[in-house]
């Protein structure tokens, strides 16, 4: 290694020099983009784990109607302690790449169409079984059941056959799909002990911790699991997931040191948090973003020049800086960016246009008629006051938006994929394909802006099956500006991670791809003494 | 029959038929509300196909009396059944946040109660002079502090300035005894300020109505010391009153602290409650609105009870 990588390297895994900035100049120095990524990541954990102790995470997310099914899990401490039990067959790591857990090695035929997955060997559950193929199939049969109501359901509906040979899964899908492997990193899809079909929320899995007490929408305690296969994560004896949904009482907690690691530290307060030598705040770039959606099928949305207008009307930056406290990056009208695999980063960033909005609203003919945006606080963090900041400059511009609040409860029943126009927010997904697919295909049961649109269709199909990354990134290209300009989603901002880690805790490598190192914190983190 | 036997067996017949009345009003409360639990339990990620596997699962196809006599049936055997939402047992789920309910209602009575009547009674001594002006003051002002205002204001001070609390309060099964206490100790001192104000200005008031009357006068003209005078012919003329405040206070603190719990994360009814009405989990909701509503009107009796028995007239009616 050349000794200009080696200070790059140096400075990196000391926080000196971004990830960003790193991979840039070593891909200078000759090295790609992929192996600068592992090289980064090998450097950081070159800080030695500290074996012991008692590792606690405090989280917004969670109720005491929780289940430990992963087939159910929708909020942030279901995901976290699943993630922290149990294990897929892949995950995604830091650089948007293929981690490999339960599945050893992962191949495909030549058109996509056939998926092989070897499972490790000597990987055990908690309850001593061994974990084998069979439980795979079993697992992602399970999730492919009405019956088991997973959130996972539309990712395994696609394999039409399933088939456990020796230590080989075969999955066969109808129509070639690139992306696969990374649909199996999908939270619900824990492997379970014959596939959880006996009893789904037994919280037996293979993870690095086993679930000794829980207690939903309080506490989860783990403690290690003595023959976990992987030595380089599970450092703590025993870790505990506290639900804490009050952000005053969770930041008092991490400042006074009951927990080590915190999500969701309020943007507002994060200037304040700065000045607590104890408490580090870890941001990531996240695919996450706040919305309004509008739906193309209900008057007047169903004109494109009005969808215009209220696009070009938005005050993005604004928006940022004051709903998100500047953690957080503006969106392009469509669900994609720079987290993502395969992102076109050349689309023309859409910017507040005051004068063009007018030209679109004129141009649609609108009555004049107030516009009704409907809203919700719990729609996303600060989503009122998005609300408010679009109404403003929505009004400025001639267009009559008006915002009109609705309760909390009820909301994502009575509001959200019923409304003509209302606000929303979406996690993202690993890979663009499954963005897509959940919310913006024509016949996705989740397409809340009634978005139709053939040749948008064809496309992603094509791309599912497209094995050449450069004609893929073209096709998504494609896509994103189809949606940019035509569609219904007014997508204003990309929120951050935004998380507390005190400063005791070591192995800490932001990952865009979820919360608290996309559910691994507890699992990869040790306290230093 | 003796009179105040009839009158307890009379009370608890008609506490009981309340009971069955509120029963009746929660389902058909949470009938009302829009969207059902299937609705509630998939939320964002709701499709037609799910929610119809769900609510036939859940058994919600039949229709309300249907339901509603399915659970009475259960519950009068003590069948609570279990959480739509998550298949827990809502008896083994709900007798432990009840313990933890009245784990902290206790803490926070056995320190406001006697406080509150003795800071009464020293108001009562010193009426009108500043003792009595000072104590006034101080309760009011906690009094009028909304709970999280108080609860964030105790955090700040004794878990950041001075650190010797937590700011979470969570207890759980193998916490040792002092353990607890000192895990509860901000929401109890957050209660106290809360319901201080109120049993010490009825103390006072109940007190000084009774210092009118002649035998006071009496008591003091023998030569009692002013203490002396309250403690033991004032006090016992007064209880009727202070007793019924002291109850409605005590319920307060068993059906009434979810804001409390929910700033101190602290894992009793409250939060626990919210939680099912959120996904629409109605044996839940029944099942602690039905525990609510029996701890309101069984203090209450409670509290009719002990006015009765500390007034001869009302003890014996003629």
């Amino acid at each position: 290694m050349s000794s200009e990588l080696n200070h790059l390297l140096s400075l990196a895994s000391a926080g000196k020099m971004s990830r960003r900035e790193f991979v840039g100049r070593a891909g200078a120095l000759g090295v790609s983009t992929a192996v600068a990524g592992t090289m980064l990541s090998t450097a950081v954990f070159a800080d030695t784990p500290v074996k012991g102790g008692l590792l606690r995470a405090g989280m917004q997310g969670g109720e005491s109607t929780n289940t430990l099914d992963p087939a159910l899990a929708a909020s942030d401490v279901p995901f976290m302690i699943n993630s922290t039990w149990g294990e897929t067959l892949v995950d995604v790591e830091l650089n948007g790449t293929l981690g490999l857990r339960v599945a050893e090695e992962v191949s495909s035929n030549a058109d996509a169409t056939q998926w092989m997955f070897k499972i490790r060997k000597g990987v055990e559950y908690h309850n001593g079984a061994t974990l084998t193929a069979e439980d795979v199939v079993a697992t992602l049969k399970r999730h492919t059941d009405d019956k088991a109501q997973s959130g996972a359901q539309g990712i395994v509906k696609g394999i039409t056959d399933m088939k456990a040979e020796g230590d080989m899964v075969t999955l066969t899908l109808a129509a070639g799909n690139a992306d696969l492997p990374f649909l199996m990193a999908d939270y619900h899809l824990i492997i379970q002990p014959g596939g959880g079909v006996d009893n789904p929320a037994a919280g037996i899995g293979s993870g690095a911790y086993k679930v000794v007490e829980h207690e939903p929408g309080v506490r989860t305690a783990f403690e290690k699991h003595a023959n976990y296969w992987d030595s380089s994560r599970g450092h703590a004896d025993q870790v505990e997931i506290l639900t804490i949904n009050d952000n005053t009482a969770r930041t008092a907690a991490i400042q006074a040191g009951q927990i080590h690691l915190m999500n969701r530290i309020d943007p507002k307060i994060v200037e304040l948090l700065k000045g607590n030598s104890d408490v580090a705040i870890e941001r990531a770039a996240g695919p996450g973003h706040y919305v309004f959606i509008m739906r193309c099928n209900a008057a007047p949305f169903d004109n494109n020049d009005l969808r215009m207008a209220l696009k070009m009307s938005v005050n993005r930056q604004e928006m940022v800086d004051k709903i998100l406290g500047g953690m957080g990056s503006r969106g392009n009208d469509f669900p994609i960016n720079a987290a993502y695999p395969l992102f076109d980063d050349s689309i023309p960033q859409r910017e507040l246009d005051a004068a063009a909005a007018a030209d679109f609203y004129k141009k649609s003919g609108h009555d004049g008629s107030p516009i009704l945006l409907q809203v919700a606080p719990g729609a996303f963090p600060g989503a009122v006051e998005a609300a408010q900041l679009f109404q403003a400059s929505a009004n400025a511009a001639g267009i009559p938006l008006q915002v009109k609040l609705e309760p909390d409860d009820g909301y994502w029943s009575n509001v959200w994929n019923v409304a003509p126009f209302c606000a929303s927010y979406w996690g993202g997904r690993p890979v663009q394909d499954q963005m897509y697919s959940t919310a913006y295909l024509s016949t996705a049961e989740w397409n809340d802006t009634a978005f139709k649109d053939a040749h948008f269709d064809e496309v992603m199909i094509a791309a599912r099956g497209e094995l050449d990354p450069a004609k893929r990134k073209g096709m998504y290209s494609e896509m994103a500006n189809i949606l940019r300009d035509n569609g219904g989603l007014i997508c204003p901002m990309f929120n951050d991670w935004v998380e507390g880690r005190r400063n005791e805790v070591g192995g800490w490598i932001a990952n865009p791809a979820g919360t608290l190192m996309n559910g691994k914190a507890l699992s990869m983190c040790w306290l230093n003494a | 029959m003796h009179p105040i036997i009839k009158l307890v067996v009379q009370r608890i017949a008609l506490g009981l038929l309340l009971l069955l009345a509120v029963s009746v009003v929660i389902f058909l409360g949470v009938e009302m509300l829009p969207g059902d639990t299937a609705q509630a339990i998939l939320g964002q990620s709701a499709t037609a196909e799910s929610l119809a596997n769900l609510r036939e699962s859940l058994g919600l196809n039949q229709n309300a009396p249907t339901r509603y006599f399915k659970w009475l049936g259960h519950a009068l055997q003590g069948d609570l059944g279990k959480a739509l939402t998550n298949q827990q047992d809502i008896a083994h789920a709900i007798g432990q946040r009840l313990g933890n309910t009245l784990f902290l209602a206790v803490c926070a009575g056995v320190i406001a109660v006697p406080l509150a009547i003795a800071l009464g009674l020293i108001a009562a001594r010193y009426n009108g002079r500043w003792p009595d002006k000072v104590i006034s003051g101080v309760t009011l002002a906690t009094i009028s502090l909304p709970e999280f205002v108080a609860a964030y204001f105790v955090i700040y001070l004794l878990t950041q300035v001075i650190p010797i609390l937590q700011p979470v309060s969570m207890v759980f099964p193998g916490m040792g005894f002092f353990e607890k206490l000192h895990a509860v100790a901000l929401p109890v001192i957050v209660l106290v300020m809360v319901v201080l104000a109120h049993m010490m200005r009825m103390t006072r008031a109940a007190i000084l109505n009774v210092m009118q009357s002649a035998y006071i006068e009496t008591a003091e003209l023998k030569g009692l010391s002013p203490m002396q005078v309250i403690w033991r012919h004032a006090l016992p003329n007064a209880v009727a009153p202070i007793i019924s405040v002291v109850v409605i206070n005590l319920a307060y603190l068993v059906v009434g602290v979810v804001v409390v719990e929910v700033v101190f994360s602290y894992n009793a009814l409250g939060q626990y409650l919210v939680d099912h009405v959120a996904k629409r989990d109605l044996p839940v909701v029944q099942a602690v609105g039905i525990i609510f509503a029996a701890v309101y009107i069984g203090l209450n009796i409670l509290a009719d009870l002990i006015g009765i028995i500390a007034n001869p007239r009302l003890r014996h009616p003629k």
